[in-house]
């Protein structure tokens, strides 16, 4: 921690018997006296659910960066409606049942304003049910569908970060129109694959192309040579997704199959968060285009706004950490916190929040935005919220890999990922 | 004081401590002794097979996510309300368990625990490959409105409390009538010396299946239950740690003892909470803590009750 503003939750086994003493004191107290919160102009308690543990650590850890560097900010420049902003950080394990878990802790126990930071969807699915139970406003950064889709309730919001959906179907105009009308897609046999494979497939043929294979890969593979022979002949563009440790070796054995001759390949750069792009193997991706969320590498034009925002949190030109250049960030995903704080503090401005008797006020705040423009608040790039479905929609790059860097050579327009309103959440009761 | 007596009281009596604490206890212990009854429940479940008939299955995740799917997909799909809902989840439970059953129990031992793992992650992959259906690692929610069961909200707090209790006060007091039944019984004599029992004329296989399905069952209606009360309805539920933990909840409460499963539970559960606020090698903390119970007390907390203060202890 570079700050003592973001701390651990400082219960103790002695606080907790503590806590169940004073709970027996007030037991004769109706239950509904239980969910109710005094005020005072302590500060504003950010219930922070990060992946420390599990398979989402290493993006954990830069979430909890830029959320550590945000919130310090927002304090050097006099908190939020006058009172401090204080992180209450706790570990989910990148496990839905402890995510819901540290949902309730966050609501019950540390008496947090809002709950926050969530990233890998199971866990966002997991822990919002219990959100909107406790009527505790969850402010999630994870780019998953579930919020936009309907699947989730009026406490749950995603301001901060595009979702898959739009970061998909705006990838399709500049892939046919650039590098091919034949797509083969290979992603991942499971959630986060089949976003890519029931949204690509519709875009693509918007555009005039065509999905000519879709190879799904089963999660536990470890080689990938056997799947490369049905790649259709005819493919001009490889389109690929694939998470996790095996992603060096598909992309070898990727480069291995194919040689010096080619097709255009096309892929998501979640395969390589805080994966260097130095990495033995990894010189096959070389002329080939990624998709980011936010240029990892500082562009030639890069703005006042990212310069700031990168200093901040301590990520150099090459998108690693300040203090250690083999420490790669998970730059096309951590702005999402940073932004999404400051959505919070805009949201508590307009409401004039002062506790949690005005969350509702904070909801139908955050739920009346519309444009955000790029700033040092956001600087990924201009923003558009939809409060009906909680989602906010923005810019897409698309880089190629040169000379071993991401350099941008695209950006997509709003328009290009917007799609039909699939839920109002404004309809749904507090 | 007869024996009779004395386990009424005991077992009785934390019954009714568990439901007197819903009137005490601050929202956030409140809502976690709910899951915790729940959970406890499927570690009776297991404990049936572990504890009294000496069959370690490693892989109850498999019974616990039958009954949390077979509730979940029918209100999904089939728009089934929460009662039916659970019915099917228990219904899961047993068809899946009896199949399992028959099939793993023409092992023993280690390759039991083997078999019953494989099973246990074909049951996880089949569940990301039918994605379509299931959600795969996702998942789904159940919704608020779906989880009316007869006009009581299982979403609100105290009827989500009342709900665990019940369903861990039918587990409780259904094992310990089921351990202190000749058929129980006979289950014990099983697990002590399987061929003087069958040599004593028991049909051994009969009784281990009916075991298997007995424990299998009661682990989907808690998966189900689980679903249901905290509206969520995932694969991770599935994966082989959640094999693990029914296991680790009774090694640590005591193998064979009707309340060991829910002491386990407890106590794990506080260990990780806590020790999560103290550093992020939580599961550090729990495996040293293991360990100590392991070398210290080997037949876990419930256990050592037994050895110290009350032999007879159910």
């Amino acid at each position: 921690m570079t700050t003592g503003i973001v701390k651990q939750s400082g219960t103790t086994r002695r606080g907790a018997i503590k806590t169940l003493a004073a709970g027996a004191a007030v037991g004769s107290l109706p239950l509904w006296a239980r969910y109710t919160q005094a005020q005072t102009s302590e500060p504003i308690r950010i219930g922070f659910q990060v992946h420390r543990t599990g398979i989402g650590a290493a993006y954990g850890r830069w979430y909890d960066r830029t959320t550590t560097a945000a919130v310090q900010r927002i304090n050097d420049a006099g908190g939020i409606n006058g009172r401090m902003v204080e992180v209450i950080a706790e570990d989910d394990g990148t496990d839905p049942k402890r995510g819901a878990e540290v949902v309730e802790k966050f609501a019950s126990q540390h008496n947090c304003d809002i709950g926050f930071g969530t990233l890998f969807s199971h866990v966002v699915i997991g822990s919002a049910p219990r959100a909107g139970e406790l009527k505790l406003p969850y402010f999630v950064v994870s780019e998953g569908h579930h919020v936009a889709s309907g699947m989730l309730n009026r406490y749950t919001l995603q301001p901060g970060i595009t979702d898959v959906k739009s970061q998909v179907q705006a990838m399709a105009p500049f892939i046919a129109g650039n590098l091919g009308k034949k797509v083969t897609m290979i992603y991942p046999d499971y959630g986060f694959g089949y976003d890519h494979r029931d949204n690509l497939k519709p875009a693509i043929e918007a555009q005039g192309g065509e999905v000519v294979g879709m190879i799904a890969i089963p999660p536990s593979e470890t080689s990938f040579t056997k799947y490369f022979p049905k790649i259709p002949r005819e493919t001009e563009v490889v389109y690929h997704v694939m998470v996790g440790p095996a992603v060096l070796t598909f992309v070898k054995e990727l480069g291995e199959f194919f040689g010096p001759s080619r097709p255009e390949i096309f892929g998501f750069i979640d395969s390589l968060e805080a994966v260097d792009m130095a990495s033995p193997g990894l010189e096959f991706l070389e002329g080939t285009y990624f998709w980011e969320g936010m240029p990892r590498y500082a562009q030639p034009d890069q703005t006042g706004h990212d310069k700031l925002y990168r200093a901040a949190v301590g990520v150099d030109d090459n998108g690693a950490s300040v203090s250690d250049p083999k420490d790669v960030s998970t730059y096309a995903h951590m702005f999402g916190c940073w932004e999404t704080l400051y959505v919070i503090k805009a949201g508590m401005e307009t409401a004039g929040y002062q506790g949690p008797a005005d969350r509702a006020k904070l909801i139908e705040a955050v739920e009346a935005m519309r444009h955000m423009p790029l700033s040092d608040e956001h600087p990924q790039g201009a923003k558009l919220f939809n409060g009906k479905t909680h989602q906010v929609f923005g810019p897409q790059y698309i880089s190629k890999v040169t000379d071993g860097k991401l350099l941008v050579v695209h950006t997509t327009s709003i328009e290009d990922t917007m799609y039909p309103d699939e839920v109002d959440y404004t309809s749904q009761a507090f | 004081m007869s024996e009779g007596l004395k386990s009424a009281l005991v077992h009785g009596g934390l019954l009714v401590v568990l439901f007197g604490l819903q009137f005490v206890l601050p929202a956030y212990h409140h809502g976690n002794l709910a899951r915790i009854m729940v959970l406890a429940s499927y570690a009776i479940g297991f404990n049936v097979l572990f504890g009294y008939t000496g069959l370690l299955s490693l892989g109850h995740a498999l019974f616990f996510a039958a009954g949390m799917y077979g509730m979940g997909l029918s209100v999904e799909h089939l728009g089934a309300a929460p009662a039916p809902a659970l019915l099917a989840g228990v219904v899961a439970g047993l068809l899946v368990s009896g199949v399992i059953g028959v099939l793993a129990l023409r092992t023993s031992g280690v390759a039991f625990m083997i078999v019953t793992l494989m099973f246990a992650q074909a049951g996880y992959l089949t569940v990301l490959y039918a994605g379509a259906y299931t959600r795969g690692d996702e998942g789904f929610v159940v919704q608020q409105a779906q989880r009316v069961m007869m006009g009581v909200d299982l979403s609100d707090p105290s009827h989500r409390y009342f709900a665990g209790f019940t369903l861990f006060a039918i587990c409780l007091i259904a094992t310990l009538w089921l351990v202190r039944s000749p058929f129980g019984k006979v289950l014990i004599a099983i697990r002590e010396n399987e061929d003087r029992a069958t040599m004593l004329g028991y049909d051994v296989f009969a009784r281990k299946l009916a075991a298997v399905m007995i424990s299998g069952t009661i682990s989907a209606m808690a998966g189900a239950v689980y679903g249901l009360l905290f509206g969520y309805v995932g694969a991770s539920f599935a994966s082989v740690q959640y094999s693990i933990f029914p296991l680790l909840w009774v090694l640590l409460g005591g193998a064979g003892t009707i309340v060991g499963p829910f002491i386990g539970t407890l106590f794990m559960f506080y260990l990780i909470d806590l020790s999560s606020q103290v550093t992020t090698a939580y599961m550090l903390i729990a495996g040293i803590v293991l360990v100590a119970l392991t070398l210290f007390a080997p037949q876990g907390l419930a256990g050592m009750l037994r050895k110290r203060i009350w032999r007879g202890l159910p």
